[in-house]
């Protein structure tokens, strides 16, 4: 599978007077761990939901698998996987069935092998062991991971995913982390919607930023936390490196110094050479988080309309 | 699609709670009346209730009527009306549609499920209304019926007439069924879309009594639901039967297509 997997054009959707999306370019390519960022109300579920065709925009075009959204929903929707704000189930039926109905609800789910697709997906997520109870009786966790299984079921080239490891223990997050990342080896988009900065950095290759409603950022995540060109150490005599450093020194905090020179090596010899002791040494990076902030911060100034 | 709402309805533990409690309310009358040993007089009470001492196979009909204008419609409403608004109360509407279940589909499988829901009710109505009046009064195993008209009716006459007011009042009951599915596509609220249609329901029942509503009493959709009765007239009286089943269709067919109208252009953010 090749080229763009989710495009938006001037996306936007309003409600009366307020634009809770309003003109964005999402660019989705395939093979991409798309980590889709925004505070809560910055519109991305809106967003989620037009990807979808649950949501009509009030202007603007979705493509997702190269076909338009809503009006090849039919033929593009069952090659994509979703989990949409929380999972959802009929409680009185176990989970098989519920995997049953939906998957017998829409195109695209053959019935033969469906209950050993089911079988799979369940011990995939770890649920293997209560394919046959109610849902009733599930915890948040257990819940998550049957949405999770639904998703997965038809083994869709696309996963749209909103918050995929709310209510899941330490464990669990990184069970599914590993899962998205199999899956996403061989050969799935995976499009995550998350507010966890956290959780975005250690999965995603592109990362998106909404705020506001408007795109402030989209770019390779690599790009985006590219080395500054300056070197950070920490040292339990800062005052004496600084000297030794002269006006190399870019900032100061504590014990830690951030200096010109995207060389570690170079600036450890010249602290050692004058004797100052050096306890860590590494190439200074923006963390996600500082790049979410800035660009965030820099729409700060902006009116929404 | 279809097949999965049927799965979904009779699979729920509700379904047949209501299906059991409308069964209830017949069985005791019948219990009463053979322990008490009276009926009501010809022409009060609930149809037929008067003449199932004396022939227990008119109890399926009394049965109906006795549910008809009440509990029936009652079950419909909470049926119909949490058909849509339900799915979006738990959540399970937006993974419905982004599958995608195509609204329309599910909008037409709803419907569908909801009349099997109806006619299931109904036949069971009946049916226990059967087995309840042929064990508990007299069968007339030979002889013939005494039809509302005086004449008399055979056996397989009654038994044919009786599957055609099972029909008639699964039809009466659309209307209902199309009010409670047109709200349920409105709200999120399944208790919301159900009290819609019940506030309909009980507007028309209270309309048709009021003098001053005559105008528009051939127009309420309760008007013509005991027409049924007609059918046990001899000849039978197609008038109001008749216009009955077309008063029904354009209830229907207008709820259905404002229900289409809304559900298919709506934004889903339940």
């Amino acid at each position: 599978m090749n080229g763009t997997v989710i495009a938006t054009s001037g996306l936007r959707k309003a409600y009366g007077a307020v634009r809770a999306v309003d003109g964005i370019d999402l660019d989705v390519r395939a093979g991409d761990v798309y980590g889709f960022l925004g505070a809560n109300g910055s519109g991305k579920t809106t967003t989620v939901r037009m990807l979808l065709g649950l949501v009509l925009p009030t202007a603007g075009t979705v493509e997702v698998l190269g076909r338009p959204i809503p009006k090849a929903g039919r033929e593009v929707l069952p090659r994509v996987g979703a989990l949409i704000e929380g999972p959802a189930a009929y409680p009185h039926l176990s989970a098989s069935a519920n995997l049953s109905l939906m998957d017998a609800a829409g195109p695209g789910g053959a019935r033969r092998g469906r209950r050993q697709r089911i079988a799979d997906v369940l011990d995939q997520v770890g649920l293997g062991g209560v394919g046959k109870r109610q849902v009733r009786g599930f915890s948040l966790g257990m819940r998550q991971r049957l949405g999770l299984a639904g998703a997965l079921l038809r083994r869709p080239d696309l996963l749209i995913l909103d918050e995929p490891t709310n209510g899941l223990d330490p464990q669990g997050i990184h069970e599914i982390r590993t899962l998205l990342l199999d899956l996403n080896r061989t050969g799935t988009t995976v499009f995550l919607s998350s507010h966890l900065l956290a959780e975005i950095e250690q999965l995603a290759t592109r990362v998106g930023v909404l705020d506001r409603g408007r795109m402030v950022l989209q770019d390779d995540l690599a790009t985006l936390t590219a080395p500054t060109g300056a070197t950070v150490v920490r040292t339990p005599d800062p005052a004496r490196a600084a000297r030794e450093l002269g006006d190399r020194v870019l900032s100061a905090d504590g014990e830690r110094l951030v200096v010109r020179g995207s060389e570690p090596a170079e600036v450890n010899a010249v602290l050692v050479g004058a004797g100052v002791p050096v306890s860590g040494l590494a190439l200074d990076r923006p963390t996600l988080e500082d790049v979410v902030l800035a660009a965030a911060a820099g729409s700060g100034d902006r009116v929404a309309a | 699609m279809i097949s999965v709402e049927l799965r979904k309805l009779f699979r729920r533990p509700r379904t047949w709670i209501t299906i059991a409690l409308l069964n209830a309310l017949p069985v005791l009358v019948a219990v009463l009346l053979k322990v008490t040993d009276l009926a009501p007089r010809p022409g009060e009470g609930p149809a037929f209730l008067s003449a199932v001492l004396t022939n227990g196979t008119l109890f399926p009909l009394a049965a109906l009527a006795i549910v008809l204008p009440l509990f029936l419609p009652i079950a419909v409403a909470v049926v119909a009306g949490d058909a849509v608004a339900g799915e979006a109360q738990g959540g399970t509407l937006r993974y419905l549609l982004a599958r995608p279940a195509g609204r329309t589909r599910l909008l037409v499988a709803k419907l569908v499920a909801i009349i099997a829901f109806v006619l299931v009710t109904v036949v069971i109505v009946a049916a226990v209304g059967y087995v309840v009046g042929t064990t508990l009064f007299e069968v007339q195993s030979l002889g013939a019926t005494t039809g509302i008209s005086g004449t008399s009716l055979t056996p397989e006459q009654v038994a044919g007439r009786t599957l055609l007011s099972i029909g008639y009042i699964t039809v009466s009951m659309l209307g209902v069924a199309a009010f409670a599915l047109f709200f349920s596509t409105l709200t999120d609220s399944p208790q919301l879309a159900t009290l819609g249609a019940l506030a309909v329901l009980i507007g028309s029942s209270l309309l048709f009594t009021l003098d001053a509503a005559s105008d528009i009493a051939p127009y309420l959709p309760t008007r013509y639901w005991l027409s049924f009765v007609d059918f046990f007239r001899d000849p039978v009286l197609w008038r109001n039967i008749t216009r009955g089943l077309g008063l029904q269709a354009v209830y229907v067919v207008v709820l259905l297509g404002a229900a289409w109208a809304n559900f298919t252009t709506k934004d889903v953010t339940s």
